[in-house]
């Protein structure tokens, strides 16, 4: 036998090879190791500040101040006498006209003209809803024909006292004098001390703005989804930027207001900011995500890869109505009116009936929807047409796969049922809510429907037929607020699973969740075959050597 | 029989084709976790071994390919398609009949024609669809500014069918190993570097 003679190399050599490989692989895998932590939000780590008061005015010591103010709009005509130009703004932001431009030329929306499955409409039940108006007065459609500067609402946004609230029936109005509401509670309300309210006016801390838009859809948390009162001062783990334990900011830091127009409407939203970081130069829109975390925010460079694809809210708010609160997810009104069942409340204490209103559902901690989004939404405005043989979207995102400007975004979907003229094919205006103390056509005076509508229908200016049945709507929220910590945004699993998150949502190749179906068939049927054709294979070699 | 030994494969050859080895078991097993087949390690310890055994295979494959040409043992996968039927009928029905195997092994030639074929089709086809797809899916978000206007699914499906192939020969290539003079000569052959081969006639005959 002959053997070939070889020397080995010195084992350290193999090692070292070894190491170079690894070493080279690790520093060229370095796309999933961590960059400096400081980067992990893209911001620097300012600690929030203490609130301080670094006004250079003291309200207290203005004598226009220091008096008796018989009515709201006194301390308006007083605020005026200084902020010259205050109520001109106001008069043309969103929070006083109610109105925004609408998707097709010519087309307005805003709460004046659109309808909800909520109360559905403003027309008809204007001393209710606009005591979330910015301003006084507005009880009927002429208001905007006579209204003057000093209906402008100036304490709702700037009291810092907390003691200045709207009355809900008032049209705008606080209480002058004592009054109980809703009539039959024992809930009192008191006038509110207008002097001591106006000496100590500032800048619109979290539940100025919360008054009114944690309450929207007639109660606490009902609308949005992610606001509730909850928000005014909230946990680490329901709001990051709200919390006094996070970054400790108010509403306005990111709907950074100039001349009293408030950035940031879900009529018209930006769901992917190309544009980064706001400072030095904004792109008009302060509050998106990236405005202040700029365009690659994540420690980890492959969670960055996500970015033209995925809005920041679908990881990082895994689910809403986190707070203290739930919200409605349906409304059924065709129930409403039964007052032998009165007011009815589930386990949790949460009202599902109300004869005014009718049945609800209510929910916390909800995983949303996901649905491409470009920023632009569909409305339907009072007397627009529907076809009740499809679902009645009143609003409707748009946004496609292959639209660069479309990323995926996370929405509540709120269902209910409500009023339709089956005859002209239109959701009805119930008048809800009575004009005077004379009127008995309201529904929450008189409960009877075929009048709700027939005088909503004409205080609108719509034809009605004089028929009415019930239709179910859906619309659409955008979940944008509730940021969660970090450590609770959505992990790789929750959408890299067969049955991940983002299963149903239509146009992207999702690893770990879309497969190749027919390549899959093929190569597992294939390798299938393979092994047992070695099986085979084998079985007849051992069969072979036997026989030997 | 009488046998004798060769020195077959050097000490980085071996040590190639054993890190190649681990690193494409390593690279099937998180693969398939990242594809969604079944879920052991997450999806993202998966993905980031995954990547990490990728860029391990290619600075391997940079050394392998700087061997090859430096040694001229590329020229063991010049393919020939002489005496592949030969090949083939032993492979299908001569092993059964405990034939001798129809390929003389030498250090100048290690690999049968078959071999010579199907690693050449390793080398210059399956791996380099995965390597290229997988730098691809690596870099996705940079596509439109290469001007690739490609969709993620294709090129995954791409990786994909590699994984499958690679798959395939994966389970041959393990099996084929023990078809030589004993079990696990061929393997014993890869760990060692020596091979037991049988004599030639002529040796035998020249060393009596």
């Amino acid at each position: 036998m002959t053997t070939t003679k070889h020397r080995l190399l010195p084992w350290w050599i193999g090692l070292a090879l070894v190491g170079v490989v690894l070493l080279l692989a690790y520093a060229a895998g370095a796309g999933f190791a961590s960059a400096p932590a400081a980067a992990a939000t893209g911001m620097d780590a300012a600690a929030p500040a203490e609130e301080e008061d670094d006004s250079t005015a003291d309200h207290t010591k203005f004598e226009e101040l220091q008096r008796e103010f018989q009515n709201a709009t006194e301390v308006t005509q007083a605020c005026l006498e200084c902020h010259t130009e205050a109520a001109k703004q106001v008069m043309e932001s969103t929070h006083w006209t109610w109105e925004f431009p609408g998707g097709e030329p010519g087309e307005t929306w805003g709460k004046r003209h659109v309808i909800n499955n909520f109360c559905v409409a403003v027309t008809s039940n204007w001393p209710r809803c606009t005591s979330c108006h910015a301003g006084y007065g507005w009880k009927d459609d002429t208001f905007f024909d006579t209204a003057t500067e000093a209906q402008v609402d100036c304490l709702i946004c700037h009291d810092t006292t907390g003691t200045y609230k709207k009355f809900p029936a008032g049209a705008g109005h606080p209480v002058y004098e004592p009054k109980e509401f809703p009539p039959g509670s024992g809930k009192i309300w008191e006038p509110p001390d207008l002097a001591y309210v106006a000496q100590n006016v500032g800048q619109p801390g979290n539940k100025n703005c919360g008054a009114c838009h944690f309450y929207g859809g007639g109660g606490d948390g009902v609308k949005h989804g992610d606001m509730d009162s909850t928000l005014a001062s909230p946990p680490k783990d329901v709001d990051v930027h709200l919390s006094p334990e996070g970054a400790g900011m108010v509403c306005a830091d990111c709907h950074k207001t100039e001349a009293h127009q408030v950035p940031g409407s879900r009529y018209r939203m930006t769901p992917k900011d190309t544009h980064g970081k706001d400072l030095p130069e904004s792109d008009g829109n302060p509050t998106t995500c990236e405005s202040c975390h700029g365009l690659a925010p994540m420690k980890e460079s492959k969670l960055n890869d996500h970015v033209d694809k995925v809005a920041c809210q679908t990881c990082h708010i895994p689910a809403f109505a986190r707070g203290d609160k739930p919200t409605k997810m349906w409304w059924d009104w065709s129930v409403a009116g039964d007052k032998e069942r009165g007011v009815e409340k589930d386990e949790n204490g949460w009202v599902t009936y109300h004869y005014m209103k009718g049945e609800f559902v209510w929910a916390k901690d909800v995983v949303p929807t996901y649905l491409w989004f470009d920023g632009g939404t569909t409305y339907m405005v009072e007397g627009e047409k529907i076809d009740p043989n499809s679902e009645v979207y009143i609003n409707h995102p748009q946004g496609a796969p292959d639209d660069p400007n479309a990323r995926i975004y996370p929405f509540k979907v709120f269902r209910g049922k409500q009023g339709y003229d089956p005859v002209n094919q239109v959701l009805l205006v119930p008048h809800l809510f009575p004009f005077n103390k004379e009127d008995k056509t309201a529904f929450w005076k008189g409960f009877d429907w075929g009048e709700a509508f027939r005088v909503g229908m004409e205080t609108a200016g719509l034809d009605y037929s004089g028929q009415y049945d019930w239709i179910e709507t859906t619309m659409y929220w955008p979940i944008t607020h509730m940021v969660a910590p970090a450590a609770q945004a959505l992990k790789c699993n929750d959408c890299h699973a067969a049955d991940g998150r983002l299963a149903e949502v239509p146009g992207v190749y999702i690893p770990g969740q879309t497969g190749h179906p027919t390549l899959e068939t093929i190569g597992w049927t294939l390798t299938g075959l393979t092994l047992l054709g070695v099986v085979v294979h084998a079985g007849l070699r051992i069969a072979n050597r036997k026989r030997v | 029989m009488k046998t004798r030994r060769i020195y077959l494969y050097t000490r980085f050859e071996r040590f190639w084709h054993w890190m190649q080895a681990l690193l494409i078991i390593g690279l099937g097993i998180t693969g398939f976790e990242v594809h969604g087949a079944y879920s052991w390690l997450g999806f993202k310890t998966a993905y980031m071994w995954h990547v990490r055994f990728g860029w391990a295979l290619v600075a391997l494959i940079v050394f392998a390919a700087f061997w090859h040409f430096t040694t001229g043992q590329w020229r063991n996968y010049v393919p020939t398609f002489e005496r592949v039927g030969v090949m083939v009928r032993y492979y299908t029905s001569g092993i059964f009949r405990n034939e001798p195997h129809p390929y003389k092994k030498s250090e100048l030639s290690k690999l049968n024609p078959l071999q010579r074929l199907t690693y050449l089709a390793f080398k210059l086809l399956i791996v380099p669809i995965l390597v290229t797809t997988g730098l691809l899916l690596i870099y996705y978000n940079r596509w439109p500014e290469w001007g690739l206007n490609w969709s993620l699914g294709q090129v995954s499906s791409l990786h994909l069918l590699g994984a499958f192939l690679i798959l395939i020969f994966f389970i041959v290539h393990v099996y084929m190993t023990t078809t030589g003079h004993t079990v696990f000569s061929n393997i014993k052959a890869m760990l060692t570097g020596y091979e037991e081969v049988p004599e030639e006639e002529w040796e035998v005959a020249a060393a009596d």
